[in-house]
């Protein structure tokens, strides 16, 4: 049976609680529920951050993070898998992005989930701009988040 | 082919999206990152740095010796940062 997979690029919130129980409900095999939600911070580097934008290409976005959720549910048993991630004006306490694995036993729902965020931060096409005090930028890359992503590849 | 751009490419070159037909000696996507560069300023401002550009081809990620050949969308953009 295929596992239960959603992906979602939206630009409102998102409801944590009512997407654990969308995967869960009715469900006698799973024994494990690991979510991870990215939150828009208020300072970044020590400078204050009014909001962010995210931009995103259309079609790729939904696309590139399947192909990642396919590779989770071949590496590990997953039961369920949820993925939610926002674009538009996001502000600081806000939610960005959710991922919610599901599987029998924990260790695979935190790799997997660990997994998942990391090849999204590297991988799939969103981009932040920045609103400060001074105006806006876009915010640059972490040369660690291809790092993070690397170190899922086996030599 | 159409060609997309996004985040401060985008910005740079002045649009979203256009529909160009490159020379047939534009073999590869980092060729055809030459060939824009020499199209205006804005282009050339948005591919100074060809090492801070990544590319699509429909909707996939794809490398600079990637060949364009039967393409129907190319992306270019920066680094993502998203998540």
């Amino acid at each position: 049976m295929p596992v239960p997979l959603t992906i979602r690029i939206q630009q409102n919130d998102f409801d944590v609680a009512a997407e654990i129980a969308a995967l869960t409900r009715g469900r006698a095999d799973i024994g494990a529920v690991v979510n991870f939600i990215g939150i828009c911070r208020g300072s970044d580097d020590g400078r204050h951050v009014t909001a962010l934008t995210l931009e995103h290409y259309p079609g790729m976005a939904e696309a590139e993070i399947g192909r990642h959720a396919d590779e989770a549910c071949q590496r590990w048993p997953l039961a369920g898998l949820t993925i939610i991630h926002r674009h538009g004006r996001i502000e600081p306490g806000e939610n960005i992005v959710l991922v919610v694995t599901a599987s029998a036993h924990r260790e695979a729902a935190f790799q997997a989930a660990e997994f998942l965020m990391d090849f999204l931060k590297a991988n799939a096409p969103f981009w932040k701009r920045e609103e400060n005090a001074q105006g806006s930028a876009w915010v640059e890359a972490h040369h660690n988040d291809d790092a993070a992503a690397a170190r899922w590849t086996k030599p | 082919m159409k060609i997309v751009y996004f985040a401060w490419v985008r910005e740079r070159i002045g649009k979203a999206e256009e529909t160009l037909d490159p020379p047939s000696a534009v073999r590869t996507v980092g060729d055809l990152i030459g060939w824009l560069a020499e199209r205006g300023e804005e282009y050339a401002y948005a591919f100074a740095a060809p090492r801070s550009i990544r590319a699509a081809i429909d909707r996939t990620h794809v490398k600079p010796e990637t060949a364009i050949a039967g393409a129907r969308e190319i992306a270019f953009f920066p680094p993502m940062t998203g998540g």
